[in-house]
Order: C-alpha cells, then structure tokens, then sequence
C-alpha cells in the first residue's frame, strides 16, 4: 500500500463536497468533510450504483443523490436499515496535498 | 465511571426508554455511553410486543415473531438482565432493588416500568382452575392449550381486549360467549351505531353474546364449570378469561413510599416524587390520567430518556389516543370524543349495504373525536387534524369522503386495508406489497411511518400511499401506532418544526446555516440531507439581498443547475417564456444538440425542449452556446418556479377572449429564476375551455371576457387537486400583482418540499384570501417583497457558469498512472 499517487490539492475540493477522479476502470469519488478530513470511494452507491459524489455529504457520511442512501465514508457500508458496501481507497493528506492509495 | 441504571419491569415501556436513551450516546459505544444499565424482569422472555399477544392468541402469529429485543441485544449493548427473578423490595436508603432470590442491584438512577394487571372481578369462585386474565404470554399459553383440551369460553369483558381475547379462542376453535355488563360494546371508542355494526359483524363470525349480564359467581370443583349470572342464570364454561379492565402495577413503589395515586404520581419530566426515580408506562399517573394504549408509552419513553441522558429538553404533556381493534377483516377506528354534547355537531355517513359507518363530531369546525367502523383508510388523517385543531371549514362539504376523494395514483378504491391480500402492491414507487410491510413490521418491531419507510421504502418516494401505509401500521400494531406527532420535527438533526425554524429565522434575524444551527441547538455538526436544503431555502428566501447561498446544501440538481438522470448523465432545459419559440432558437438548439452529441430530445409537458444525456463536464460549453443564442436556465431541475404553460390565445384562437400568450410571457418574466420550497408552475388559459390546463397549476389564470379568474393551489402530479378559485380581476397589471403577492406568500411560509396544494390545504383557503385578496395593503407588501427577491435570482447561473462560476464543479480529476 506504499504506492501513493497525488491527486489534488485539499483546498481544490470544497467542504462538504466533493470531487470525482477518473480512472480507466472507474470513476472515484473524493470527499472532504467540514473537519477537512478526506475518504475516497468507487463513485458508486451499492443500491442502483448512483454517484455518490453527487450527493450531499454529513458528518462523516453521504447521501446517495438518487434514493436517498446513507453511506459511511470511511467504510462505505450503508447506514440505518440499508445493508450494502462500496469500495474505499486509502487517502491521506500532506502539506495540503491529497494522496490516493490504489 | 458510569452511573448506574436499574430499569424494574422488562416491557415495551421501560426498553423503549432504553433504547431511546441510547440515541443520546456521543460515542459510537453500543449501550449506553452513561450509564452501567440492569434490568430486571418477572416474566423468563425477553422484550416483547404485548400488544401483539391478540394475533398470537389467534394463530397469527407466534411468539418469536413478537419478540422485540433478542437477548443477544441486551448482551450487544451490555445490559445485566434478570429474567424470572421479580423484584421485591426498593431500598430508597440504600438506593438498591431486591429482587425475589434476595439479589440486590443498587442504583443511582432508578426506572420503574412495572405496567399493569389485569382486573380480576373479586367474585366468588374467580380463582379456579381455568379462569384467567389476558395479559402476557404465560396467558396466551394457557389459552391454547385449553382450547385443545376443551370447547366452551366465556370472555367476560366487551371491551377492547376481551373482544381480541374472544376473537383469538374462536380462531383456535373454542366456542365463545362474551358477557358484558352494558348494552353496547366497546362502549369507551364507539358510539351505539358502530357498536351494534361491530357486533353484527362479529355475530356473523360465530362469536356470541349476553348484553347487560352481571356476572356473580364461578361454578365448578377445582375447575370452572360455569358462569352464573345476577339475574340467577348460568352459561357452561371450561374456560374463563377475565378482560375487565387493568391496574397499575404500583406495589413496588407504593411500599418504597414513593407516592401514588391510581398509579405512580409523575411530573412532565416523569420524576417520580423521589428525583433520582422515574417512572413510565402503564404504572404512571400523569395529569392525573393514566394511559393504558401503547403511543402515550412511547411518548412518555423519549422523554424519560432525554431527562436521563441530562439533555433535558423536553417535556411529556400527556397524549390524545386513537383506537384500533385487531381483529383481522374488521376496520374499526375511534379517537376522542365520540358521542356529542350539547353545542357539537355532526357529521355522519352511512351505507349499510356496504357495512361503513363514518362519524365525526364537531365543535366550531374543530374536530372532537371520530367513530369509524368498514373503511377507515381516513382515520389517521381525521386523527391529525383533530390533534391539530384545524379548521375544516374550508373542505367540510368533502370531508366525509376522505382526504383522497379528489383523485389518488395507486391504488385506486380500496380503501379496506385489513381485506387487501398479502400481495396487493401498496407502494408503486418500490414495488413493496401489504405482505413485505407487515413482514417488516412483526419482524423488526416497527410502529411509525419513518421506521416502515427505512425498512421497506414503502411511501418513501412519492408519498401517494402514506395514506395507505400508516393504515396498514395502524391496523398490524392496533394502537400501538404512533401516529406522526402534531409537531413534526424537521429531521432527525432537531426537535425543532419547520415553522419554528422559518420564525427564528425572522425574530433573531438569524442570516447563516450554522447560526440557526447554533441558536437551535442542532444535534449533529453539519446537518443532514434534509435540512440543511431546507435551511439554506428558507435563508434565502427570508434574506434575499444578504444571504449567500451555499452550494453544498443544494441537491445535486440545483448545485449543477441540470437535472440528474439515473445513468448519471444530465438534462437541459432551456426556458421559452410563455411556450413561445423562433426559428433562430430552435436552429441554435438543434446546432448544440448535434456539437454535443445529445442522444435524446423530447418536447415537455411544460411547453419547451427537454434535451437529454449530457455529461457533466459537457454542461457548461453548452450552456455558453445556448446563453449566446439567448436561452437562460429553464429551472426545470430546481425547486423553482418551472413554466408557464399557455394556449394560443385571441390572437389565433377564434374562442379566446385575451392575450393568454402574451400575459404568459409577462409572468414567466416576473416570476422566473424565483427559488421555491419546491416546483411551481403556472398556466394561462384564453378562455374557460382552459386549454392549458390552468386549474391544476400552483396559480392559474382563466381569462374570460370581463377579465381574468385567478385560481390557486392546484397540483397536477401524484395526488391531482383541483385549484381553488382565488378571486377575479379586471387587467393584466393586477394579474401580476397577484401573482407576485401570491407566491411571496408561499415562499415566505410554506414548509420546505410542500407544494401549494397542501399548503393551501394545511393553512385553509380563508387565510390565503384574507392575506392576498382582502388586505390591499398586506398584498402589494408581499408583491414589492417578491419584487426585490426577484433582483437577486433572475441572474441566469447557466451563463454564470458558463463565464466560469464554480468551475471545479464541472471538472473532473485525472490521475497519473
């Protein structure tokens, strides 16, 4: 897992927002939390695989923009009654600098 | 170290309490994050819906359906819990409870949920074999093995509970006579007329009855023979269940010397007279009123709750309760005061042949109390608009008829719940049927709309069946149902109203998300996906000139300004104001179809050009192409002022009577770019053949030959409602001026994500004349107010972001490698 690929600089991304990054296989969806903490995940809801980056982000969470899922972002488990999993990525964050694990 | 917890009594009441306490935790920590908790039960089970005893009783159900909280849930949320070991004794001195095995669990906060029993009529001969109550699960047992061992039960009690009790021998094949003491049954929820309906219909079934019997003795050696009555005469029996009535189970606490009445005295914060005691359920008196139906209970269980977590926030001021009989095939509702006094009026319907029975009593257009016996697919609704205390003045004439008389996508006529089959598709939306409800339901132990929606996506999406479900919730739970509180909180983040939050956003000149969310007292940092929308609408419409919207509060549609499409790709709609169109711009239109590849065009039903599969990153090229060629946003995406629909008007039309384009055009000029609690469409009609479609609009206009009829509140989509007629006026001027008052005053006061319809509905037609049309002072107030709202966002945000506005948006991201 040493092999960390820079993707964006924090301030690139808005609170409470996020943003996607395509790659050849799939698109991923990078978060940034109010707290300026950063999760990545497949930009896919396990539901009807609806961008999660769309979606309005809570806490530590995120809500899928077509039926209203609620998944964790350092897990990528659905939240509440719902039962489902995303991948996530490892991300970390150096001197304002946002890094992906793949 | 935690404090320690000692919850007496293992029922509903008391692990609600738990559970709800548990929501307060700030730890992720499973149990709770305060409190060392042990609970002591009488009975050896587990958590169970006692209320659900009547289905088990007749077969229905069995009892591990019924089972709310499995022991690995006590074990995963690291709660001690005594079961078969009664307590005995609380030691207020040693702040300890005792228990039967001479155990003691001391305490530093107490709760005692010792429910009721069951009234046994102190008459001779009542404590023989086969004779019994109907109240746990101990009594379910023995009245199914009776019924395989013998033939003959005698209810006493017509009551609620005894006619379940009567219901469910029946079902496991006994022969069954209730015997009640008056003429009528249920005589405490229904009123003579559904009493006698109610008895024919269970006399149909088989089940038997002596009216105004006064039982005086029970006959028999060791074991019950048979009844004998006052009057001298006898019944045989084999079997005798007692369902007269309850007691608060007070003995606990009466010989602790914590003071009781009836039950155990409490305050709203369900203190007991002793502070570190409190006390919820059956066993409490609260205002002097002791609730026996399960809502109260939980209502009380929250708010003993947030006093133990030390949020002390709320108060419990007692409960108005609804009653449902489970008796699978008979819909029967009744809430409040039922039979009239003087001064009350009535309204009633009846069709025998179809065996429905509809009441309601009255009192200055308020409703008191409801009797509903064969369809009671309204008596929930009926329900809130008594608690609420609205006025029904303005829709009395249909009332009778249901809230669905006007029109419903779903499901059409049936309204008889409990006589769907299993199958029948309730939620159209999700494809969720009667049965997967129920399933989830028993299964999880659920009792409100929100918990069903969560577990089933039942009314989850257009909401057409709510109607529908809170019927089948009331009916599976009977009056366990928690109808949705009067005052609804806005979302799990507050306990606070929509209207609480649009007044404060006013009085306190609050002018930033995060200052209502800390006047407030939010629970979570940042919101969720429900309010925080809400919010940042109700920010800007109050503070047009100040605010500054916050883009990541938007739904995705109204933050990328296109409408999202299940694949993830985007739809554009331009605006064509009045449904007016050139051959320039439909020529700009097709030349940016074919530049960005569109694979679909489709024309609206709002009269312009649905353009379809864009890609995000594409959306802001094309906006610059259709922005150069003079198209601003549609809005088609937002919740916002849509289209304005017109027909062909005087000006080809040999039936028009004015200029409906053109007064179009003038309205979607006023009104276009203006964000709203949700969509908003208006349509002009030429003359009364109304064409397009102006009485199904949020504002509709129906011109005539002396002027132009004004029509409010209409909805064509999920539920179809007509408009109410708002008023006539002579010129165009004041259709405008109207139509701006009009809108203002929903959009200052409308809850977020209600459309005019149930607006006009909620706050009654009357309120919106007095408002718009009577007070001539008040209307051109809310007109200049929506005048100077409109300076801010008739701002086209497609050419903004075509200029390059919030560019990272749009962007996406490319990683090496």
């Amino acid at each position: 897992m040493s092999d960390w690929t820079e993707v964006v600089a924090l301030e690139e991304i808005p609170q409470l927002g996020s943003r996607v990054i395509k790659t050849d296989t799939m698109n991923i969806a990078i978060f940034r939390t109010a707290g300026d903490e950063v999760f990545a995940m497949k930009d896919e809801c396990p539901h009807k695989q609806g961008p999660l980056s769309q979606g309005i982000v809570h806490g530590t969470s995120v809500t899928c923009p077509l039926h209203n899922w609620k998944i964790d972002l350092a897990s990528g488990e659905a939240l509440g009654p719902d039962e489902g999993c995303t991948n996530v990525f490892p991300v970390k964050v150096e001197n304002g600098v946002v890094f992906i694990a793949l | 170290m935690k404090e320690k917890l000692v919850l007496i009594g293992n029922g509903m009441a008391g692990v609600r309490a738990l559970e709800e306490l548990f929501k307060h935790n700030i730890s992720d920590d499973k149990g709770s994050d305060q409190y060392d908790i042990t609970v002591i039960g009488a009975e050896p089970h587990p958590n169970y819906n006692r209320i659900m005893l009547s289905p088990v009783l007749a077969g229905e159900q069995t009892i591990d359906d019924i089972i709310l909280n499995s022991l690995e849930w006590y074990e995963e949320n690291n709660i001690e819990l005594v079961t078969g070991d009664a307590a005995t004794e609380i030691s207020r001195v040693k702040k300890a409870v005792i228990t039967e095995s001479g155990k003691e669990f001391p305490y530093d906060r107490l709760l005692i949920a010792t429910g009721s029993n069951p009234f046994i009529i102190p008459i001779p001969g009542a404590d023989k074999e086969g004779v019994l109550g109907f109240r746990d699960i101990h009594d379910v047992d023995t009245m199914v093995q009776a019924s395989k061992d013998y033939k003959k039960a005698v209810v006493i009690g017509g009551g609620l509970l005894g006619l379940e009790a009567a219901n469910g021998l029946m079902k496991q094949g006994m022969d069954v006579t209730v015997v009640h003491l008056l003429d009528s049954l249920m005589e405490r929820q229904l009123d003579k007329p559904a009493s006698a309906l109610l008895k024919a219909s269970l006399e149909e079934r088989g089940m038997k009855f002596l009216m105004e019997a006064s039982s005086a003795e029970i006959l028999g050696d060791k074991r019950v023979t048979s009844v004998k009555f006052a009057d001298g005469s006898e019944v045989d029996a084999d079997l005798v269940v007692m369902a007269v009535g309850i007691r608060p189970n007070i003995e606990l606490a009466q010989k602790a010397g914590i003071h009781c009445e009836r039950g155990i005295v409490v305050n709203d914060t369900m203190q007991t007279f002793d502070p570190v005691v409190y006390s919820v359920g059956e066993c409490v008196q609260h205002r002097n009123e002791c609730y026996g139906l399960v809502a109260p209970l939980f209502e009380q269980a929250k708010v003993a709750a947030n006093h133990l977590a030390r949020v002390g926030s709320t108060r419990y001021i007692g409960s108005m309760t609804s009653t449902k009989l489970k008796v699978t095939g008979i819909d029967l509702f009744s809430a409040g005061e039922f039979n009239e006094e003087e001064g009350d009026e009535i309204l009633q319907m009846q069709d025998v042949a179809s065996g429905v029975y509809k009441k309601l009593v009255l009192k200055d257009n308020v409703i008191k109390g409801a009797v509903m016996f064969g369809d009671t697919m309204d008596g929930t609704w009926y329900f809130s608009l008594m608690r609420d205390g609205t006025n029904i003045a303005d829709f009395r004439k249909t009332i009778l008829f249901g809230q669905h008389d006007l029109g419903d996508a779903g499901h059409g006529d049936d309204t008889r719940v409990m006589s769907l089959p299993d199958d029948a598709e309730i939620c159209g939306c999700n494809g969720v049927s009667k049965g997967d409800i129920v399933q989830a339901i028993s299964k999880n132990g659920l009792f409100t709309l929100d918990e069903v929606r969560a577990h089933t996506k039942a009314s989850s999406s257009c909401g057409s069946c709510t109607g529908l479900v809170e019927s089948i919730i009331a009916s599976t739970v009977g009056e366990g149902y928690e109808a949705a509180p009067s005052k609804k909180p806005m979302c799990a983040c507050t306990d606070h109203s929509h209207d609480e939050v649009i007044d404060a956003i006013k009085e306190h000149e609050l002018k930033t998300i995060s200052a209502v969310r800390e006047f407030m007292e939010w629970k979570t940092p940042d919101g969720c996906a429900a309010c925080r929308p809400a919010l940042n609408y109700y920010l800007l419409a109050r503070w047009p000139e100040e605010y500054q919207d916050d883009l990541q509060s938007r739904f995705i549609n109204e933050r990328a300004h296109g409408n999202i499409q299940k694949d993830g790709t985007y739809s554009v709609v331009p605006r064509m104001f009045g449904g007016l169109v050139k051959p320039d711009e439909l020529r700009a239109i097709a030349d940016v179809c074919d530049k960005f590849k569109v694979p679909e065009m489709k024309v609206t039903g709002g009269q312009r050009i649905d353009l379809f599969g864009i890609k995000k990153e594409d959306l802001p090229a094309m906006w610059k192409d259709l922005s150069d060629a003079g198209f601003v946003s549609g809005h088609a995406y937002g919740k916002a002022m849509r289209t304005v629909k017109t027909c062909a008007g005087k000006t080809w039309c040999r039936f028009g009577t004015q200029n409906s384009t053109g007064l179009g055009v003038k309205l979607e000029e006023l009104t276009w770019g203006s964000w709203m609690q949700h969509k908003y469409k208006l349509a002009v009609s030429g003359c009364p053949r109304n064409c397009a479609e102006a009485t199904i609009k949020d504002f509709g206009v129906v011109c005539v030959d002396s002027g132009y009829e004004l029509h409010i509140g209409g909805n064509g989509g999920i539920k179809v409602r007509v408009t109410d007629y708002l008023c006539k006026v002579d010129t165009e001027e004041e259709v405008l001026e109207y139509c701006a008052a009009f809108t203002q005053k929903y959009r200052e006061e409308a809850h977020y994500l209600e459309r005019t319809a149930p607006w006009v509905e909620r706050v009654g037609l009357t309120y919106v004349k007095e408002c718009v049309v009577d007070d001539e002072k008040e209307r051109k107030a809310l007109a200049e107010r929506f005048k100077i709202s409109q300076k801010y966002s008739q701002i086209d945000p497609w050419k903004a972001r075509a200029d390059g506005e919030n560019a990272n948006e749009f962007t996406q991201l490319k990683i090496a490698g």
